[in-house]
């Protein structure tokens, strides 16, 4: 008889055709809305995990996620290299600075200065340059292949090249992208590009810059307090976790592992703006469009054949095989409607690969879609199961 | 009707308390069942006495609301009753809880319902399977048989199409195979013929008469369709929730019946 109930089902096609789009538009809405949060999230931390090598970050303690900026003293670098279990110390720039690139054009950028020293905390994926060319006067390397906001560059003018005195560029015109040896202003300062680096999408708009610690002191606005973050490497054998605290209790400073720096600034970001209600109210809509839809949908084609399973229940079947049969119905329509969903995702998932849309569509992801296909189908079946256990064999002599 | 009634079924032998013959079908007594409670309730069947013997076709008749669905459906075992006995081929229904109740039907009626209620979805040949997969037959050997029955019912060939592609006669004998295909000592109709014209009423009759010549069967018919009353080996009149009368109809009635 379970072949049979998916016969009904698959031959309904109207009926069958609206479940499973219900329940595909559902999971497609409940996991895509999902995996561009769990997208958008992550670029809020992303910059922390791209520093690599570093055991512990110090900052400021009022300091909520990595892109407030909270300068700390220039002595707290010191404050902490004084701290037992530190291997060394670094400190970083991190600040958005506008850029005046040859056409004219301003373009805003997340500008890094590493140590001067150390070139610790350095781009992690270099395309073309190397670290060390940074020491070399006025060097920046720049953010390539952004989804966001690539540097562009006149394409009439070469590498290096600035434009003649007199000599007119359109901002409108034809572009290229950025190249070693171009030149562009940072807060007025000359900055050359001596390489070309990738870097993770961020939460911030436009081209991370990254230069040394010193250079960028240069380019950012003169105040009192400029180090937005103290790197630390803890010595061989010593706890991260409990170097932290001694950092802590020392300096006063926070100081925390990259994981939860980057929870902290998770947690922010997700307390303190509205982008979680605002795509757990899509979530929700997605699931209650599953319930409006694919439950409607289901309930209806379950009373169409409610006189069919009353002639089955006439003819002997157990209220049991008939609920079987309900279940079955809904589980097959739930397990292909969240296919179809999910292939929708992961084919705009695809899509969008590589584009300004933040997209990461985690494992839990499809299981959580799927719980929640489950329960639209569990709602769905339920009801229908109640009207098929209601249903009176009798009431076939009635036209039922 | 060319025989007279009988006096009311509260007046016959069995009704006085007479042990059943051995060829009973079916054995009611002061049978009762009402719908509702109250002031609205509706006292359906008011102490009905019935003896259906085996071997025989019967039908039940009367006007609408007489209690003739009522009936067929406690008989079947799809309705309980609230007073009075019931057996069915030695079964008492009242004492089989309700899984059982539905392995019962299961294994010894057969339905033919007005509406057909054959599932679109389902060809000709998986509908009229549905009694034997019920019983634990493979769909395949199911549906083989399935075919062999439609055959003989003529059919044949028709096995594989949408019930719905099939005229109102042809959906009505696919019916019927599917009440026949598990061979059940009971056949329950209920107006197998309203909607199908005279000439294909009595053919499906006259098959359905043929089923019930067994001395292990019994066919009972719910019907307004006095065209096919001469087909009938006894006839129930029905009127306010009670047997009214019964005729015993002889093979010379049948012969004088209009056809």
């Amino acid at each position: 008889m379970y072949r049979y109930a998916i016969k009904m089902l698959f031959g309904d096609n109207a009926k069958f055709y609206g479940i499973l789009l219900g329940l595909g538009f559902a999971s497609l809405l409940i996991a895509q809305q999902a995996s561009i949060f769990v997208g958008l999230m992550s670029r809020t931390f992303a910059f922390i995990g791209d520093v690599g090598h570093v055991d512990i970050w110090v900052f400021d303690p009022t300091q909520s996620y990595v892109d407030e900026p909270k300068p700390l003293r220039t002595t707290a670098l010191e404050r902490v290299r004084g701290v037992t279990g530190v291997a060394w110390a670094a400190p970083l720039y991190k600040g958005l600075l506008v850029a005046t690139l040859p056409d004219g054009k301003r373009q805003l950028c997340n500008v890094v200065g590493i140590d001067d020293d150390t070139l610790a905390a350095g781009p992690g994926r270099i395309v073309e340059g190397s670290v060390a060319d940074l020491r070399q006067p006025d060097a920046v390397m720049v953010q390539v292949g952004s989804s966001q906001q690539n540097m562009m560059f006149p394409a009439e003018l070469a590498p290096g090249a600035l434009p003649a005195p007199g000599q007119f560029i359109d901002p409108k015109g034809p572009k290229r992208p950025v190249q070693i040896g171009d030149i562009v202003e940072l807060n007025e300062r000359r900055a050359r590009v001596v390489g070309l680096v990738r870097c993770p999408e961020t939460f911030t708009p436009g081209p991370t810059i990254y230069t040394v610690y010193s250079r960028a002191l240069t380019y950012a606005p003169p105040a009192r307090r400029v180090m937005s973050a103290v790197l630390v490497k803890a010595n061989e054998g010593v706890d991260p976790a409990e170097l932290c605290e001694r950092i802590t209790e020392q300096t006063g400073y926070a100081a925390l592992q990259p994981w939860d720096y980057s929870m902290r600034t998770l947690g922010y970001w997700m307390g303190e703006t509205g982008i979680p209600i605002n795509f757990g109210i899509a979530i929700a809509l997605g699931f209650f469009v599953g319930v409006a839809i694919a439950g409607q949908m289901f309930y209806n084609f379950t009373l169409d054949n409610l006189r069919y399973f009353g002639a089955f229940k006439a003819m002997g079947a157990s209220s049991r095989m008939l609920l079987g049969m309900v279940a079955l119905q809904a589980l097959v329509a739930g397990v292909l409607g969240l296919g179809l969903g999910l292939g929708a995702v992961s084919a705009f998932g695809l899509n969008a690969a590589g584009g300004k849309l933040a997209f990461k569509m985690l494992w839990q992801i499809p299981f959580i879609a799927a719980g929640a296909v489950l329960v639209i189908c569990v709602l769905a079946s339920v009801i229908s199961m109640w009207k098929v256990v209601r249903l009176d064999p009798a009431d076939v002599f009635k036209g039922a | 009707m060319t025989s007279a009634p009988t006096p009311p079924a509260s007046a016959t032998p069995a009704a006085a308390g007479r042990a059943p013959s051995p060829e009973l079908a079916i054995r009611l007594r002061a049978v009762e069942k009402t719908f509702g409670k109250g002031e609205s309730a509706v006292r359906a069947l008011r102490g009905v006495d019935l003896d259906v013997p085996a071997g025989a076709l019967t039908m039940l008749v009367g006007p609408s609301g007489c209690g003739k669905t009522t009936l067929i459906s406690i008989l079947a075992g799809l309705l309980a009753r609230d007073a009075g006995e019931l057996a069915v081929f030695g079964q008492d229904l009242g004492a089989l809880r309700r899984d059982r109740l539905s392995a019962w039907r299961r294994d010894n009626v057969g339905f033919i319902f007005q509406q057909f209620n054959l599932v679109p979805q389902l060809t000709v040949a998986e509908n009229v399977s549905v009694p034997l997969v019920l019983k634990g037959e493979s769909v395949g050997a199911a549906v083989r048989k399935a075919n062999d029955i439609l055959a003989t019912l003529g059919l044949e060939g028709r096995g594989s199409s949408a019930p719905l592609k099939l005229s109102g006669g042809q959906q009505q004998r696919v019916a019927i195979a599917r009440a026949l295909i598990h061979e059940p000592r009971l056949l329950v109709c209920d107006e197998p013929t309203s909607a199908l014209d005279a000439e294909l009423g009595r053919r499906v009759m006259g098959f359905i008469r043929d089923r019930s010549r067994s001395p292990d069967r019994a066919v009972v018919v719910v019907t307004h369709d006095d065209r096919i009353f001469h087909l009938a080996d006894t006839i129930a009149h029905m009127d306010d929730g009670l047997v009214r009368s019964i005729e015993r109809r002889t093979p010379q009635h049948e012969s004088k019946s209009p056809a």
